[in-house]
C-alpha cells in the first residue's frame, strides 16, 4: 500500500537528516581549507592532502588499524555466524540463557567497562598488550553484532531447502556449505561490514587494551583533538568517507540492478506459465 | 526455553555430526573466556589495593601456589574502593549526573528521532529503503571524526554562533562548547541512528488498515496516532531508549571532548582514574558499582530482544 | 470421475492378495514431541507400486508419519520398514527415498537444471550420465526451454515440476509428496492431478503422498488411509471409503453425509430395519450389519442418493422421509435441497439438473418427500 508523504513527515525526515549529515559535511569542506584555522575559510587548497602523505606516524596508525580491523572482522565473522547457529538451530542447550546473554550483554556495555575488564584480563593471563589484545578485544566486542545479524537472518530461513538436499543425499555439514551458507551470504557479508566498521571506530577498547607500538588511527585523532586539531585529520576523515561512500552507493546500485532483473525475469515468468 | 525448544525443527537435534556440538562450544568458549571470566577479575582486583608495582595492585593471587596462598590473599582483599567511592563526592556525583544527562538525552533523542522514523514510515515504498540507508550511512564514518566536527559548529567563534549573529537572533556569541547543553547535542546527535532503526522497524510494519478502522470508527487522526500507531510502536520506543541509555551512561568520547569541567560523567571518571590517576582497583570498583547500576535496564533489554525473537521465528 | 479413475487399475490390488510382500511398513510406530502425541501406536502397510494418500484434517500426523520415512523424524516406539530393512538409525541422506516439499523447496541460488542434478551430484554419479538423466527429466516435465532459469524466473507451475523432477532424478524407491499441489490454484491442481497418475503408472514407482484435499486423494491414490489424531481411522480405495465409510468420522470428512440416529429393530442375513423415532422414519437395508437389535446406531446417507418428489409415496413404506423445503443452493450442475423435518433436523438432497429450464419444479417452503432406496445408504455402529 503507497501511504502519503505530509508536509510534517517530509520536514521531519528532512531536518533530521540534515542533522546527521551537517558536521559530515563541513569536515569535507574544511579539509579543503587553505586556513590552519579550522572555522575560518581562507580559500580553496589541497595542501593538507599533500601533507597527510609525509606525516608518518598517521599513515603507520591508519596501517594498524585496517589490520586490526580486517582481522578482526574476519575472526568475529566467523564467530559470530556460529554463535548465531547455535541460538537458532540448537534449541534448549544447557546453559543457553547464559548464552544469550553473553551476545546481547556486549552490544549495550558501556565500552569503559569492556575495555577495562579486558585489559585486566590480559593482564593477569600475562599476554603482551599491542596489535593482538586489540584484535582480540575486537573480535569479542564484534561477534555479536554479527551474530544478531546473522541470527536474523537465519529465523526466517526455510528448513525445507536444507532438509530437501538432505533428503537428496547431502550430508549435512556439505549441505552447510552448500546450501545454507550461500544463501545467508548477505547477512554474512552485512555482519563483516559492521564488525570491520565497529573496528575502525573504536577509540576506548583499543585505548585500554592496547600496548607500546600499536597506535590506533582513533587514539591518534584523539590525541591530536585534544592538543588542537590540525587539518590533517580533516582531510584523513573526507578520505575515510569517500571510500565509505564509493563503497556503499557501489553495493547499492548493484544489488538494485539485480533486483531489477529480477523483478523482469518474474514478469516473464508470469507471462509464460 | 521450552518453548525455542519446541519450534526448533527436530532434524537439527536427531541425528548430529560428530562435531556439531563444536558450533555451541567455540563462540561459547570464547565468550566466556574474553566476557565472562573479565567480570571476575574485575571484580577481584576492586577488592585489591592500588600499589606501585607492575601490574599495579595487591595482592596478585597466585592459582598454582595451592590453597593456602589463596587464603593469605583473600585476607588481604580489602572494601577500601567501595569506601572511597562513597566518601568522596566526585563519583557518586559523577553516578547521579550520568544517569541524568542518559535519561534526558534518552527522551530527547526520542522526541528527535520519532517524528523522524515516523515520517521514514510514512514514506513512499520505494524511498523507504534509501531512507534507512541514509540513517545507517553517517555509522561508517569515524564516530570520533563526527563529534569532532561539532567542536567546529559549536565553539565561541563557531559556525553556529557566526550564524546566529547573523540571522540578528543574538548580540553575542552563546558559550554551547563545554558545557551539558553541548553534551547533550553531541548525544543525541551520535545515538540517533539507534533510536530511529528500532522505531522505524515497528512503525513500518504497522498495518495501515489499523488507522483506517479507527478513522471508520469515529476517532480523529490525531486521537488515531495516540490510541493506535503509539501504543503499537512501544516495542520500538522501549528497544530504541534502552540502546541509548545503556551506553550513553558509561560514555567517554562526548562528555570528554564537548562537555565542560564540571560535566562528570563516571566514564570520563573511570577513564581518568585508570589513565591519569593509575588506580587500576579503584577504576575497577567504579566499573563494578557502574555494571550494578546498569544491571537491570541490561536483563530487561537482553529479555526484551530475546522474547522479540522468539516472536519473529 | 472418482469411479472412472478406480476402475483403470481395478486389476491392481495386492492388499487383497496374501502373499504379496509389503514394501513400506509401519509397526506400531508411536511419535511424541514433548507431551504433544503426533502418531499413536500406528501400524500400516503399503505395496510396491502403490500410489498411496495419507488424508486427515492438519495435525493429524500424517505429515510426521511420511517425514519418519524419509528419515527427518525417528519413531518415539515401533519400526519403519522399507522393503523388509528396518530404517532406525538410517539419515535421510542414506535412505532410498525421496521428497517432494510443500514449499517445493528449491535451492534458490540455483538453475533448474543444477536443481535436478544436485541429487545425482551427491552420489557421484559420472558427468555424462547426469547429463543424460537430467536432460531426461526435464522433457518428463517439460522445462527443457527453461532449464538455465533460477526457481524465482519461474511461475509457481513451473517451481512444481522443477520440484518434481529433482525428486525422482534419483529414481527413488518411493517418492514422497508433501501436499503436492497445495500451492496451485484449483484449474492446475486437478490438471496436475491427473500428470502425477500417469507419472506413477509410466515409471512404476510407489508414490505416498500426504494431502488435507479429499478430492485430491480420491483422484490420484489407489487406497486412502484417512487418518485422526495420530491413528488410521480407515484404510481402503477410494470408492469403498465412499461407499462403505467405517466410521462416523470417515462418512462425515469424505464428501457430504446425512446422518440419521436411529435404533436396530430387526436384523438378519441381508435384511435390516432400523427405527428412527426423532424423524418418524423406518428404514430398511438389504444388508447384514454388525449390530444387535436394540442397538443405537447411525444411518448415512449420500445427498445423491436421497430422492426428493412432491409426491407422497404409499403410506407406510420405509425409507421415506416428509419435510418442508428450507433452502436450495443451485450450483450450475446440480442443486442442493435443505429440507426441514418436523423434528427439526435437517436432511440435504442433491439433485442432477439435467434440463435447461431455470423454474424447478420445487420451490421453498414446498411440502416435499425425501426416498431413498434399500442400498442407498450404509450403517454405522461407531
Amino acid at each position: 500500500m503507497e501511504r502519503r508523504a505530509s508536509w510534517f513527515n517530509v520536514t521531519s525526515v528532512t531536518l533530521g537528516l540534515a542533522f546527521l549529515y551537517l558536521p559530515i559535511v563541513l569536515v569535507v569542506i574544511f579539509s579543503f581549507n587553505a586556513s590552519r584555522l579550522v572555522t575560518v575559510w581562507g580559500g580553496f587548497s589541497t595542501k593538507w592532502y599533500a601533507s597527510l602523505l609525509e606525516n608518518d606516524a598517521l599513515l603507520d596508525a591508519a596501517w594498524v588499524t585496517l589490520r586490526v580491523a580486517l582481522i578482526s572482522a574476519t575472526v568475529a565473522t566467523v564467530l559470530g555466524t556460529l554463535a548465531a547457529i547455535a541460538l537458532v538451530r540448537y534449541g534448549s542447550f544447557r546453559g543457553r540463557t547464559l548464552f544469550s546473554g553473553m551476545i546481547y550483554a556486549p552490544l549495550v556495555m558501556p565500552d569503559v567497562i569492556t575495555g577495562l575488564s579486558l585489559l585486566l584480563l590480559f593482564v593477569a593471563v600475562g599476554i603482551d598488550r599491542g596489535f593482538w589484545t586489540i584484535v582480540l578485544a575486537h573480535v569479542t566486542l564484534a561477534m555479536c553484532y554479527v551474530t544478531v545479524v546473522v541470527q536474523s537472518r537465519l529465523i526466517t530461513f526455510d528448513r525445507s531447502v536444507e532438509e530437501a538436499a538432505l533428503d537428496l543425499g547431502c550430508p549435512p555439514f556439505k549441505t552447510f556449505f552448500v546450501v545454507t551458507l550461500p544463501l545467508i551470504a548477505p547477512a554474512v557479508v552485512a555482519g563483516w561490514m559492521l564488525a570491520f566498521t565497529l573496528s575502525l571506530d573504536d577509540l576506548v577498547i583499543a585505548s585500554f587494551t592496547t600496548g607500546p607500538g600499536a597506535t590506533t588511527l582513533p587514539m591518534k585523532i584523539y590525541s591530536q583533538v585534544r592538543l588542537g586539531v590540525t587539518p590533517e585529520i580533516n582531510a584523513i576523515c573526507t578520505i575515510l568517507i569517500g571510500l565509505v561512500t564509493v563503497g556503499v552507493i557501489g553495493a547499492s546500485i548493484f544489488t538494485k540492478r539485480r533486483e531489477v532483473e529480477r523483478q523482469r525475469a518474474e514478469r516473464l515468468a508470469a507471462a509464460n506459465p | 526455553m521450552t518453548a525455542a525448544a519446541d519450534t526448533a525443527p527436530p532434524a537439527a537435534r536427531q541425528r548430529s555430526h560428530p562435531l556439531a556440538w563444536l558450533v555451541v562450544a567455540i563462540p561459547y568458549a570464547w565468550l566466556a573466556f574474553f566476557f565472562l571470566v573479565p567480570f571476575f577479575i574485575v571484580l577481584k582486583i576492586s577488592f585489591s589495593t592500588s600499589a606501585i608495582a607492575q601490574p599495579p595492585y595487591t595482592p596478585i593471587i597466585d592459582i598454582f601456589g595451592g590453597l593456602g596462598s589463596i587464603f593469605s590473599a583473600l585476607r588481604e582483599f580489602t572494601t577500601d574502593n567501595y569506601v572511597f567511592l562513597t566518601e568522596d563526592s566526585l563519583y557518586w556525583r559523577s553516578y547521579l549526573q550520568s544517569l541524568e544527562i542518559a535519561a534526558i538525552s534518552t527522551f530527547l533523542t526520542l522526541l528527535v528521532g520519532y517524528p523522524m522514523a515516523y515520517g521514514m514510515a510514512r514514506a513512499s515504498r520505494a524511498w523507504r529503503p534509501m531512507l534507512v540507508m541514509l540513517v545507517i550511512l553517517p555509522f561508517w564514518t569515524s564516530f570520533l571524526i563526527r563529534v569532532y566536527a561539532w567542536i567546529g559548529i559549536l565553539k565561541k567563534e563557531g559556525l553556529l554562533n557566526q550564524f546566529l549573529l547573523w540571522i540578528g537572533v543574538i548580540h553575542e556569541p552563546l558559550t554551547i562548547l563545554n558545557t551539558n547543553l553541548a553534551v547533550y547535542i553531541g548525544i543525541v546527535y551520535s545515538y540517533l541512528p539507534f533510536m530511529v532503526l528500532p522505531l522505524y522497524a515497528a512503525l513500518e510494519k504497522m498495518d495501515d488498515t489499523l488507522l483506517e478502522a479507527a478513522q471508520d470508527l469515529g476517532c480523529p487522526p490525531i486521537q488515531a496516532f495516540w490510541k493506535v500507531t503509539f501504543p503499537l510502536s512501544l516495542p520500538g520506543v522501549v528497544a530504541g531508549c534502552f540502546l541509548v541509555f545503556i551506553p550513553v551512561t558509561g560514555e567517554f568520547v562526548i562528555p570528554d571532548l564537548l562537555g565542560g569541567t564540571d560535566t562528570v560523567m563516571i566514564g570520563k571518571t573511570l577513564w581518568n582514574e585508570f589513565f591519569s590517576n593509575r588506580d587500576w582497583p579503584l577504576a575497577s570498583a567504579v566499573a563494578v558499582v557502574l555494571l550494578l547500576l546498569l544491571v537491570v535496564p541490561i536483563v530487561v533489554f537482553q529479555n526484551q530482544e530475546r522474547k522479540q525473537q522468539e516472536r519473529e521465528s | 470421475m472418482v469411479a472412472a479413475v478406480g476402475s483403470v487399475r481395478r486389476s491392481f490390488a495386492p492388499w487383497n492378495d496374501p502373499a504379496s510382500k509389503p514394501f513400506i511398513e509401519f509397526r506400531g510406530v508411536t511419535k511424541r514431541f514433548a507431551d504433544f502425541v503426533a502418531v499413536d501406536d500406528l501400524s500400516l502397510v503399503i505395496y510396491e507400486r502403490e500410489f498411496f494418500a495419507l488424508l486427515g484434517p492438519s495435525g493429524c500426523g500424517k505429515t510426521t508419519l511420511m517425514r519418519m520415512v524419509a528419515g527427518f523424524e525417528e519413531p518415539t516406539e515401533g519400526a519403519v520398514l522399507l522393503d523388509g530393512q528396518d530404517l532406525a538409525g538410517v539419515p535421510p541422506y542414506r535412505r532410498p527415498t525421496n521428497m517432494m516439499f510443500q514449499s517445493y523447496a528449491l535451492f534458490p541460488h540455483m538453475s533448474v537444471e543444477q536443481n535436478i542434478a544436485f541429487g545425482l551430484r551427491q552420489d557421484r554419479t559420472p558427468k555424462g550420465e547426469i547429463a543424460e538423466r537430467v536432460e531426461e527429466m526435464l522433457n518428463l516435465v517439460k522445462l527443457k526451454p527453461f532449464a538455465r532459469r533460477k526457481p524465482h524466473q519461474l511461475s509457481g507451475g513451473q517451481r512444481q515440476r522443477v520440484a518434481l523432477a529433482r525428486s525422482l532424478a534419483k529414481k527413488p524407491k518411493v517418492l514422497l509428496l508433501d501436499e503436492p499441489l497445495g500451492a496451485l490454484d484449483k484449474k492446475l491442481r486437478e490438471e496436475t492431478q491427473f500428470e502425477l497418475i500417469d507419472l506413477q503408472q509410466k515409471l512404476g514407482l510407489t508414490f505416498l503422498i500426504v494431502t488435507h484435499d479429499q478430492e485430491e486423494a480420491m483422484t490420484v491414490a489407489d487406497r486412502i488411509a484417512v487418518m485422526n489424531h495420530g491413528k488410521v481411522i480407515q484404510v481402503a480405495t477410494p470408492a469403498e471409503i465412499y461407499e462403505q465409510p467405517n466410521s462416523r468420522y470417515v462418512a462425515d470428512f469424505i464428501g457430504n453425509v446425512n446422518l440419521i440416529q436411529g435404533r436396530v429393530s430387526a436384523s438378519a442375513t441381508g435384511a435390516t430395519r432400523i427405527e428412527a423415532p426423532g424423524t418418524g422414519a423406518v428404514i430398511e437395508l438389504d444388508q447384514a450389519i454388525d449390530a444387535k437389535v436394540g442397538d443405537q446406531v447411525w444411518f448415512a446417507i449420500r445427498p445423491e442418493k436421497v430422492r426428493i418428489s412432491l409426491d407422497a409415496p404409499l403410506p407406510g413404506s420405509p425409507n421415506a422421509l416428509s419435510g418442508e423445503v428450507w433452502d436450495i443452493g443451485y450450483l450450475g450442475d446440480v442443486s442442493i435441497y435443505h429440507v426441514r423435518l418436523a423434528s427439526g433436523a435437517t436432511v440435504t438432497a442433491t439433485v442432477t439438473n439435467q434440463s435447461r429450464v431455470v423454474e424447478r419444479p420445487i420451490t421453498w417452503e414446498d411440502k416435499v418427500w425425501l426416498t431413498w432406496s434399500r442400498n442407498g445408504g450404509v450403517v454405522l455402529a461407531k
